[in-house]
């Protein structure tokens, strides 16, 4: 009788959930939501600014409902597009476009910059971090910026208001920074910025306006769906299976990065199934085990890179054959895959581009044009590069990202071997 | 109850209820508590995972998924032991945390400090007990509190010592603890190492919940008044709760650094996890109730369901909606019916009821 009161529980319980589950997520403000969310980065990548406006508030059920072709078609071609500026210096190419006439703001003097940033909560965000506390260094030596207050908004939309609006009502800045923690919450607080006439500069994830004077951001989650999946594609055969692990939904760069790569695995007859893991190495495990335990796979793909290795182990555990692979730049992968010598690429969400914004309010209280849209350039890593990369990153730990950028700086190699969060 | 149990009519003087109708009865018993029903569940969950998947039912799945399951059931058997003396560890996952990242940084690739680095995990995870347990018992702050704040002041600690990222895995061989097994088994090909741990510690604990330890620590969570005045210092009793318990987030620790690695979401959500497990398995909130068996039962019956719920095409997202309705269920169907068996057990045979105390349910 206690027997089938619980039985009775566990499935009401699985109705409640059902229901429950409706309201839940979109809670972008739940920290242990967002906080695996930040390694891929640009929320709303190149389609905040350009016309994407609608995707965002888009329901998360579906992936159609993440999928805008004509953004798709934009990043596609911009994977092939010509970037001006230096090769040697990534962070400061842009494609051609629209730029911003910026002569009002030429002014003589350092200047204080204000840095509402949406977290430093996964490796990604902290290697950036680490490299833009180093070029600030650099620009505060040349006297372009006096100071840098940053306030950290720990994954929480709401804290990142009040950090914006206390910089408006009381920060003394001459110039405001904002790495947005989500698109349509963050908006009107960005307005309010750009309304006090001071010069604004918006990088990683985008914000539903253009008021900006410059929004700098890698290509785009497409273009990482598109160069992943056509490798793994490639390197399959028709009816081979890939498990696809994603951190989390809702967030729209990785929607993005899985909308693009599920079309590309349909149309070449590829099986894919897809899983969430929160980037836990546990669950990743748990899952290709049981994958492993159903039948054979023979690709995984990753919406980031974090936890790779052990999707790797799970091979090794199961005594399988190596799977063909698309991971990230984070040095454990690298090495992982160096390791085993699987078939493998590298997507790369440019993480220099943590550099690009202070270098931007150089350019502006100089009085140079910048592009309105700073797309920057987003290469993967494929295996005929990993050896330069590795030799590169030689004893930097296993979370940093191999294209951060940094090489030119003073305290490389140094600072990001310590790994000391400023 | 009086029908399975005639002998209570008959005999000039009754037996202890909870010994009436011999093994089988006892067993039948205990199944339907909230303790024992969460067997039933294992073994319902376990149906239906086979069901749906039938390749789960091969013993050498199944003997991996017990040695996958190992480190939740050990952490829950952990968090038994402060639940059922009426406190929460709320420290647990950042326990797990700080273990992990000590086994990458102190260990790293340097075989000759795995032993060293055992023994300074394991005294690391004694003193975060012992703390925990001191400002609980001696500084009279509320468990909750206390744990919420060794957790943030250890998921702090561990952040500044690896910036977000350990510098890499501990030496493998340390990893095989958690990721190795004893290979070439007829029948299950390999025992999974986490799941001789499991064993080991479970028998360990039962043992433990035996001794005069274990029944003073349920009562102490039933009436922690009548145990102080029958001269027991409950403050010591409840700090070695807390000890165990976070010794147990330091063995679940180490057995995930070699399942999964480093990485600083290892061990996340653990603390909750195990009180789910806990709870699941019939452990009264509160304190006084529950076995320490039936709390690993839990563990395994959290994973099963998400098994299922994976094997059935949920997605994983919901997990944690699933979860938190588990343990508001669980917590309220447990107390009914602990409350309701009582109450039945009242009626039927009013003279046994003295001895009906709490103490005698939490003996293993």
């Amino acid at each position: 009788m206690r027997t089938t009161r619980i039985g009775g529980a566990v499935a009401a319980m699985s109705a409640l959930a059902l229901l429950a589950a409706c309201s839940t997520d979109a809670s972008l403000d739940d920290p242990s939501v967002t906080e695996s969310a930040e390694d891929p980065g640009a929320e709303e990548g190149a389609e905040g600014e350009g016309e994407g406006e609608a995707d965002g508030e888009a329901d998360e059920s579906d992936s159609d409902e993440w999928f805008v072709q004509a953004d798709y078609d934009t990043q596609d071609e911009q994977r092939s597009a010509t970037f001006e500026g230096d090769p040697a210096t990534p962070w400061l190419q842009y494609i051609d476009g629209e730029m911003t006439d910026t002569s009002e703001f030429a002014s003589e003097g350092a200047k204080k910059v204000c840095f509402a940033n949406a977290s430093i909560s996964n490796p990604w965000r902290q290697t950036g971090w680490i490299t833009m506390n180093e070029q600030l260094g650099v620009l505060q030596e040349s006297g372009v910026i006096s100071e840098m207050e940053t306030r950290d908004a720990q994954d929480d939309d709401n804290t990142q208001i009040a950090d914006i609006d206390y910089f408006i009502a009381e920060g003394n800045c001459d110039a405001f920074v904002i790495s947005p923690n989500s698109t349509a919450a963050i908006t009107p607080a960005v307005e309010r910025a750009c309304d006090t006439g001071l010069p604004v500069v918006v990088f990683d994830r985008g914000v539903d306006t253009d008021c900006a004077t410059t929004f700098i951001h890698p290509i785009g989650g497409y273009a990482w769906g598109i160069d992943t999946a056509e490798f793994l594609s490639e390197n399959l055969s028709e009816g081979d299976k890939v498990v696809a692990l994603r951190i989390l939904p809702g967030v729209d760069v990785l929607e993005h990065r899985w909308a693009a790569a599920e079309r590309i695995f349909e149309e070449n007859g590829i099986e894919a199934v897809d899983y969430f893991t929160g980037a836990d190495p546990a669950e990743i495990k748990n899952i290709l085990s049981d994958e492993l335990a159903t039948g054979e796979v023979q690709g995984v793909w990753m919406d980031a890179g974090d936890g790779a290795v052990a999707a790797i182990e799970a091979f090794e555990d199961a005594g399988q054959d190596y799977p063909v692979m698309t991971g990230e730049d984070e040095m454990s992968f690298l090495r992982k895959w160096e390791d085993t010598g699987l078939t493998g690429l590298a997507p790369v969400y440019s993480n220099f581009q943590w550099r690009t914004p202070l270098l931007a309010v150089e350019m502006i209280f100089a009085g140079e044009e910048v592009p309105t849209e700073w797309v920057l350039p987003q290469v993967p890593i494929t295996e005929d590069e990993r050896a330069d990369f590795l030799a590169a990153n030689e004893g930097m730990p296993d979370g940093h990202y191999a294209k951060f950028g940094g090489e030119d700086l003073p305290g490389y190699p140094q600072t990001w071997q310590d790994r000391v969060i400023p | 109850m009086t029908a399975a149990t005639p002998t209570t009519d008959t005999a000039p003087r009754p037996d202890l209820p909870w010994h009436q109708g011999g093994a089988a009865g006892r067993a039948l018993r205990a199944l339907r508590t909230p303790g024992g029903a969460v067997f039933v569940l294992v073994a319902v969950l376990l149906v239906a995972v086979i069901a749906a998947n039938p390749n789960f039912g091969e013993p050498g799945s199944l003997i991996r998924f017990i040695g996958r399951t190992a480190p939740v059931a050990i952490a829950a058997m952990g968090q038994y032991f402060v639940i059922v003396s009426g406190e929460f560890d709320l420290s647990m996952a950042a326990v797990v945390s700080m273990q992990v990242v000590i086994a990458g940084n102190f260990i790293g690739q340097e075989e000759a400090r795995i032993i060293p680095g055992l023994l300074l995990m394991l005294a690391l995870g004694a003193l975060v007990g012992i703390v925990n347990g001191l400002a609980t018992t001696i500084l009279k702050v509320p468990s909750f509190i206390v744990t919420l704040g060794t957790m943030l002041a250890l998921s702090g600690l561990v952040f500044y010592l690896t910036g977000g990222a350990a510098t890499g895995n501990p030496v493998d061989t340390f990893r095989q603890i958690g990721r190795g097994g004893i290979r070439d088994v007829p029948v299950l090909e390999i025992i999974p190492y986490p799941a001789i741990i499991l064993l080991v510690l479970a028998v360990a604990a039962v043992w433990l919940m035996r001794r005069p330890f274990g029944r003073t620590l349920v009562a102490v969570g039933d009436n922690p008044e009548a145990v102080r005045l029958s001269g027991s210092a409950t403050w010591w009793l409840k700090t070695r709760a807390f000890i165990l318990s976070s010794l147990a987030a330091t063995v679940a620790g180490i057995i995930l650094v070699g399942y999964a690695g480093v990485h600083p979401s290892v061990g996340q959500g653990y603390e909750f996890t195990a009180i789910t497990a806990v709870v699941i398995g019939g452990v009264v909130l509160g304190g006084g109730r529950g076995w320490v068996l039936s709390a690993a039962a839990g563990a395994f019956a959290l994973e099963l369901l998400f098994t299922l719920l994976n094997f059935v095409g949920v997605a994983s997202t919901w997990r944690d909606t699933v979860q938190g309705v588990i343990i508001i269920v669980a917590v309220a169907a447990g107390a009914r019916a602990w409350a309701a068996g009582q109450r039945r057990q009242t009626r039927s045979t009013p003279q046994t009821t003295q001895q009906n105390q709490p103490t005698t349910q939490g003996d293993a």
